[in-house]
């Protein structure tokens, strides 16, 4: 992965440094309440209900044991001794004191981690394919550019007071694991006939309030002009975005007032001064960010031997080979696989990590992983690098700390936002939520059956929680003070990517759990040949599921 | 005098802003800033007249004065608010597009916080409203290197230590 030359440690050191003396102008009064918002906002930290919120970047997903560690180390000392890693890949701290948020980000910067930008309305930590670098359908890493876009869009001078935040997602596999369709930019890597290497760009998705898909502004953006043509994209964003209306202010609502092909033009027009200009990447400056990304020093196994071991394994043991079949990914390497902890265990809030579990996914990392984790946007850990004959070794240490409920992908692999127990936005829980759904579908064979299923819960329309990309999606609402669910249907995060419909009138708390098991009987009787919820859904529509549920 | 700060020295302004233009008397003597829409209706008096900069709004790109640049001394940009970033681009596109070399001011309710990355984006004057503008000086020195290309540093980062 990336490493800080003594140069990247400056300016980190340098921004935690910057925001001590803010923080201390702040509190002797000489920065306003509304000065040092957007000051404390880009370096992560927002006020909740109760208390500060620190939000730490992991850029694009990946971080190290040593990171880890660290992370583990100041929620304990900082915090409440857990944290919450987000549908941004990040990792939330819910409960740090400001005074000690200089020191924090100090610590953090001594393992080259920083919190800038991952708030506020500036160029947000860019997200990628939790899988980059290792997943068996990969086209191309995903990880070097997201290092060059990180470059880039740090303390870019232009674009740190945009009408609104901005979010970049990157991909280069056949399957989206990055939901670049619902991003402000989308960057999704191709190869053209020639097998030159370039980028699909895609404008102006987005989730809250007004959710919308991304639209193609570039088919195949050659690779050297990444840079001068995203920074002519949020020049005329910039420029354009409405500033009048904070809901109206996201790059989507400028693409779909213009239209695609004006906005686009206007990009081409902007772009005309950018493009070819020192912004342009040099074939030595792609060699240097993949020069980081490299393969770790895979030992050399023959894929049938360790798989048919692994098989023998799995018959023994039914529990390691339920784990086996759901937690596992194909891996680019013979003998090697992806596994997925999943932090999603009933009775946890998904997504959260105590100190000591963070501890343990570092040592099992270290042991079995080149020291190398990943976090996802479905909120859960990877090891990326495992090799087949210590899967075995994983899934027992990962039980034993929680992180290998068998569900990765299927129903009670629940997306899920903080919600109303922490945030200040929410007008409804989301947690208790989750932990119902999971209560209530306990039944890990009926939760198979069900197939290939994501069900994501927001606690407000920003939707964190990716609501509207969930097959099933649920919305906590505000009715006269009281908190209500609106539940969606339909939406996907993929290449194919849509967005729900809206069930119907919304309901409360209590009812979510059964209205859910409506739905999935419904899906039930009426899949044919295998299909997925989505399958049948985008079959039938959704009335069927409407007259089930408010028969 | 008020004061300005300029090439990262506190200096005495000797240029009057006007955001309106007064009805009654007329143009005040000395050195004066006046408003984009102003400058384009009496664009002949004015530079007859001389000592005349312009300000922009901040929905005002500086497209308009493209065939002035060589004749206006300073462009002021204003900031209604500091959070109103439209200026950090116009900023930008008149050194970047349009080559100007005269003075680029920035007005209104930007605060110290801001200096580094206006300075990036080629504002070399800031008529900022604080008690202390030699205490604000120090934020120009936030930090010692950048990424991304600006006007002060048109070579990324990239091409200076990842080669």
């Amino acid at each position: 992965m990336y490493q800080y030359n003594k140069q990247d440690q400056l300016l980190v050191n340098e921004r935690a440094q910057q925001f001590r003396g803010q923080a201390e102008r702040f509190l002797a009064g000489e920065l306003t309440p509304q000065q040092f918002l957007p000051l404390r906002l880009q370096n992560g930290l927002y006020k909740q209900r109760l208390a500060y919120m620190l939000r730490i970047a992991i850029p694009y997903g990946t971080l190290n044991s040593r990171q880890l560690r660290k992370l583990a180390d100041i929620s304990r000392r900082f915090d409440k001794g857990f944290g919450h890693f987000s549908t941004r890949q990040n990792l939330q701290l819910n409960w740090p004191e400001l005074e000690d948020v200089p020191q924090i980000l100090e610590e953090l910067a001594s393992v080259e981690m920083h919190a800038i930008q991952t708030s506020g309305n500036c160029i947000r930590n860019t997200t990628a394919d939790h899988f980059s670098g290792v997943a068996a359908d990969e086209i191309e890493d995903a990880r070097p550019y997201c290092e060059i876009i990180r470059q880039w869009s740090t303390f870019h001078p232009e674009f740190a007071f945009l009408p609104r935040k901005f979010k970049i997602a990157v991909c280069g596999s056949q399957q989206d694991r990055a939901a670049m369709h619902v991003h402000d930019v989308g960057v999704e890597i191709v190869h053209n006939a020639q097998g030159e290497s370039g980028f699909k760009i895609l404008v102006g998705g987005g989730l809250g309030r007004t959710p919308v898909i991304g639209e193609v502004i570039n088919e195949f953006l050659p690779k050297q002009h990444l840079l001068t043509y995203l920074e002519a994209v949020l020049r005329v964003y910039n420029q354009l975005g409405r500033r009048d209306n904070k809901f109206k202010a996201r790059i989507k609502i400028l693409v779909r007032a213009m239209g695609p092909d004006a906005f686009r033009e206007k990009v081409e027009a902007e772009w005309v001064y950018l493009k070819d200009g020192p912004n342009t990447l040099t074939a030595e400056a792609i060699a240097h960010a993949q020069s980081f990304f490299q393969k770790p020093p895979y030992e050399v196994l023959d894929d049938t031997i360790e798989e048919s071991t692994l098989q023998q394994q799995a018959l023994a043991d039914a529990a390691f080979a339920r784990w086996l079949k759901y937690n596992t990914s194909r891996h680019k390497q013979a003998g090697h696989a992806i596994v997925t902890l999943s932090l999603k265990t009933t009775g946890y809030a998904p997504g959260d990590a105590t100190a000591e579990q963070m501890e343990v996914v570092a040592d099992l990392a270290d042991r079995y992983s080149f020291g190398e984790i990943r976090s996802s946007h479905q909120q859960n850990l990877i090891l990326p690098d495992v090799r087949k004959r210590d899967l075995k070794a994983v899934w027992e240490a990962a039980t034993a700390i929680g992180f290998a409920t068998p569900n990765i992908g299927h129903l009670t692999d629940i997306i899920c936002c903080p919600g109303g127990d922490y945030c200040s936005l929410a007008n409804a829980k989301s947690i208790p939520v989750a932990e119902a759904i999971q209560r209530k579908f306990d039944d890990l064979d009926y939760i198979y059956d069900l197939g290939e299923l994501d069900l994501n819960i927001s606690g407000c329309m920003n939707a964190c929680g990716h609501h509207h990309v969930g097959h099933i999606g649920i919305l906590g609402v505000d009715k006269k003070g009281a908190e209500f669910y609106q539940i969606s249907l339909g939406g996907n995060q993929g290449k194919d990517a849509s967005l729900g419909e809206i069930l119907g009138p919304s309901f409360s708390q209590v009812d979510v759990p059964s209205v859910i098991e409506k739905v999935l009987q419904t899906y039930l009787d009426k899949r044919i040949d295998g299909e997925v919820f989505l399958g049948t859904f985008r079959r039938i529509g959704i009335e069927p599921f409407k007259e089930r549920v408010y028969a | 005098m008020p004061k300005l700060i300029k090439d990262r020295a506190v200096i005495d302004d000797d240029w009057q802003l006007l955001r309106e233009i007064p009805a009654e008397e007329g143009l005040p003597a000395g050195k004066i800033i006046v408003p984009l829409d102003y400058w384009l209706e009496q664009r002949d008096a004015l530079l007859a007249r001389g000592d005349v900069g312009v300000w922009l709004s901040s929905d005002q790109a500086p497209t308009p004065l493209a065939p002035d640049l060589e004749t206006l001394p300073v462009i002021a940009i204003d900031f209604p608010l500091f959070t109103d970033g439209r200026g950090f681009s116009y900023g930008r596109t008149l050194r970047e597009h349009h080559g100007y070399k005269g003075e680029v001011r920035a007005i209104g309710q930007f605060i110290r916080d801001q200096l580094f990355y206006l300075s990036r984006c080629g504002f070399d004057a800031f008529a900022i409203e604080t008690a202390d503008p030699e205490r604000a000086l120090a934020s120009f020195d936030d930090f010692s290197d950048a990424y991304s290309a600006g006007i002060d540093q048109p070579v990324p980062w990239f091409r200076r230590h990842n080669q």
